[in-house]
């Protein structure tokens, strides 16, 4: 079992907690992912490492309400336990494979959304301890869903966007890089998205009209996260990859969205389908 | 004189109303069944069917014991060679082995071994608490065993016996390899069986930590450098699944083997109590002919869809059991032999509607010594389907390979090791399907209880620090 040391809402349906996973938080690195049951009947779902403490043993998961798995997990209070927490799963992010020399010239540009926010958190403080501040642009409808501005304040140079004006500037990400880059000049080697796919997707079509290198973290469904069962195929490049081994990061400009969207949306409508109670919308 | 007396049929839960369920499909024979079925064996001076059986078991031995009624002495025969008997009894491909080769069945039909290991594996598992194991006294070393499958379990627990402290590695929540993820409840049941045969695994003294995926979690060298263990046995199996390459493959009701019999075994996506889902909609179709593609067509019908399987090959090349063909066949699978997928069929929200197949006429033998399917050109049609399940084999995850340096695979991603399991890596040994790609129970527990016997000797010749 994992105990859940410390647990605190970032919003009303996103929840942050300390989970005490000593192997896991001493190999964890900014980019990987764990995969987590919340009891004996529990599905095991991939959520993206936000933060660890080597010392204290401890991993931080950010996890927003959508369906029944994450309710459950949000559900839990400081003192209870996972019944699983396995990881780190996945590649490490790129940052870390570049050499000391190059990494020191890197100008870095995150884009998050949504609960994206919280996985970007540990590249960019990862970067700060390696000399590199970066710039971080973080997208929201409105600003009171904002989650993880102050910690990123903390590590990185953060832009506030959001759709309806209330905080920042007022649109989506793609209108704030524009910004960022034709008026106020910026100019950016590398560039993470983390976030919901759509935004994803349209963030790295603006980067490539920019021609910035772009990573992105897929959020695919997954079973066992070790490349056993293949349900987070997603085409990059024309090619078949897994995202729990190959990924969770792939290069932007290459990744089918539109398929890893309706593949993401598989199980959306029946969750658990018999065919006698079949009402799947897909088939009409 | 003995062999006049008819194989003892084996009673099953009835067709029709098992391929509603995922109860047991064969329940094994009872007390008087088996004394009568092993009173067939005629005790032959030269045993063939020992020469067969991958781990030599004395079959005659045990099956004499179990005719005179000595259960627990024909439990401790097989013991001395198989660590899993009920597992092995119920999943071997006994027909190519120890009964294939039985002097029985070359005028009538063989002894049913496969069944009377059953019941003996059986029989112990019910009766442990009468046949004490005492762990023996620890000799101050330890192994590490990644993978927690049937060359794990049984390399752990012989390890054990004879003195080491054992840690078995698992990566997922819970034990026991394919025996958990991929054999079906129907075929293997996993809290009376498989659990039970883990259990005495640990009673051992063995120590099982789930949720460590070694590789990403630990590597192999933290295991030898970091925790102090002694050596490490490798026993991560073939995991990794292999699709077609056609197009359509990544549509939405498109699966692998391993995923739609993974949520259904492992997470009991089947039992409206768990969280799991799985789609299976009207129709499934089950790409492939081995046993995995038996496994799953028979898990879909039992989900309540129609189920088909679709073989390039005719079905005397189908490499699953001919007991598993004969269940599906009762159970109502639809057998569409010679036919080979050539593309999955979408709707315009990209969901399966179909699976296009080409006839297949049989040429000449290839290098597998079967006849070699070729395309009947122009024979495209497409068979109407919401699910299409692919079974094409599975080969070993690169994870352990890619994060040990000095640790030599072969093309197909194979863990190079010797006979007795040891690898380019001092201290690292290797068994069961991670060694030699996909495979049975039986070899991996052999390959596992070899390795373990090298790792013995290995531990034993080095030098005292």
């Amino acid at each position: 079992m994992f105990e859940i040391v410390s647990r605190r809402d970032l919003s009303p349906n996103i929840t942050e907690m300390k989970v005490k996973a000593p192997r896991v938080a001493q190999s964890a690195q900014p980019g990987q992912f764990v995969i987590v049951r919340v009891d004996e009947l529990g599905e095991r779902i991939p959520l993206t490492i936000c933060d660890y403490d080597r010392e204290k043993g401890t991993v931080t998961i950010v996890t927003q309400t959508i369906g029944i798995s994450s309710a459950k997990i949000n559900s839990l209070k400081q003192g209870d336990a996972f019944t699983d927490f396995a990881g780190p799963l996945g590649r490490p992010s790129d940052l870390l494979e570049l050499p000391e020399e190059e990494l020191k010239k890197q100008r870095v540009l995150f884009v998050a959304g949504g609960v994206g926010t919280a996985p970007v958190y540990p590249q960019a403080k990862w970067l700060k301890e390696h000399g590199v501040t970066a710039d971080v642009i973080i997208g929201a409808k409105t600003k009171d869903i904002f989650t993880y501005v102050d910690e990123m304040r903390k590590v990185a140079n953060v832009y506030l966007c959001t759709d309806d004006g209330s905080e920042g500037f007022h649109g989506m990400v793609t209108g704030l890089m524009k910004d960022l880059i034709e008026r106020q000049g910026k100019q950016y080697d590398r560039c993470v998205i983390i976030g919901p796919m759509i935004m994803m997707k349209f963030a790295a079509l603006a980067t490539r009209e920019y021609n910035i290198p772009t990573q992105v973290s897929l959020n695919a469904l997954m079973v066992d996260g070790t490349g056993m069962c293949g349900a987070c195929r997603v085409t990059v490049d024309g090619q078949t990859r897994f995202t729990c081994v190959d990924g969770p990061e792939f290069d932007g400009h290459k990744v089918d969205f539109d398929e890893a969207m309706r593949r993401q949306s598989m199980y959306r409508d029946n969750r658990k389908t018999h065919p006698e109670t079949h009402n799947c919308k897909c088939h009409g | 004189m003995a062999n006049r007396i008819p194989r003892v049929p084996v009673r099953e839960q009835d067709p029709a109303r098992r391929a509603t369920n995922f109860e047991e499909v064969c329940y094994g024979y009872n007390d008087e069944e088996a004394r009568l079925e092993a009173s067939r064996c005629l005790n032959c001076k030269a045993p063939r069917c020992m020469g067969a059986c991958p781990v030599h078991i004395n079959i005659p031995a045990f099956v004499a014991r179990v005719a005179a009624g000595d259960l627990a002495g024909a439990a401790a025969v097989i013991g001395a060679d198989s660590s899993l008997p009920s597992v092995c009894g119920r999943v071997c491909p006994q027909e190519n082995q120890c009964e294939g080769s039985c002097v029985l069945g070359i005028k009538s039909e063989p002894v049913a071994i496969g069944k009377l290991e059953r019941y003996v594996g059986d029989w112990a598992i019910a009766h442990r608490d009468e046949l004490p194991v005492s762990p023996a006294p620890r000799n101050g070393h330890k192994v590490a065993v990644i993978g927690s499958g049937p060359s794990g379990l049984a390399c752990a627990s012989d390890l054990a016996r004879m003195g080491y402290e054992v840690k078995i590695f698992e990566a997922l929540h819970k034990v026991g390899g394919v025996l958990v993820y991929g054999i079906p409840e129907f075929r293997l049941p996993k809290e009376r069986i498989v659990a039970e045969e883990v259990k005495s695994v640990k009673d051992l003294g063995v120590e099982i930590e789930t949720d460590v995926i070694v590789g990403r979690t630990l590597t192999v060298d933290d295991l030898l450098d970091r925790e102090g263990y002694d050596a490490v046995f490798i026993g991560t199996g073939a995991g990794l699944p292999r699709f077609m390459g056609i197009e359509g493959e990544n549509l939405n009701g498109v699966f692998s083997a391993n995923e739609f019999l993974t949520r259904t075994n492992l997470m009991h996506a089947y039992d409206d109590s768990f969280d799991t889902p799985i789609y299976t909609g009207r129709k499934v179709v089950v790409v492939g002919g081995g046993n995995v593609a038996m496994d799953a067509v028979r898990t879909a019908k039992r989900l309540g869809a129609e189920a088909v399987i679709v073989y390039r090959r005719s079905e005397a090349e189908l490499p699953a059991r001919k007991e598993e063909v004969h269940h599906a066949k009762e159970e109502g699978i639809e057998f569409r032999m010679l036919t080979n997928p050539v593309r999955v069929v979408g709707d315009d929200k990209g969901w399966v509607k179909g699976i296009e197949c080409v006839e297949m006429t049989l040429g000449e033998p290839d290098e597998s010594g079967r006849r070699r399917p070729v395309e009947k050109e122009g024979s495209n049609f497409v068979i109407d389907c919401d699910v299409v399940v692919m079974a094409l084999g599975t080969s070993p995850n690169p994870l352990i390979k890619s994060t040990t340096e000095g640790l030599q695979c072969n093309r197909k991603g194979c863990i190079e090791a010797t006979e007795d399991g040891a690898t380019s890596r001092e201290g690292v040994f290797a068994g069961g399907d991670a060694v030699t790609g996909a495979a049975t129970v039986i070899l991996a527990m052999g390959a596992g209880r070899k390795a373990a016997a090298a790792i013995d000797s290995y531990i034993k010749s080095k030098p005292r620090q």
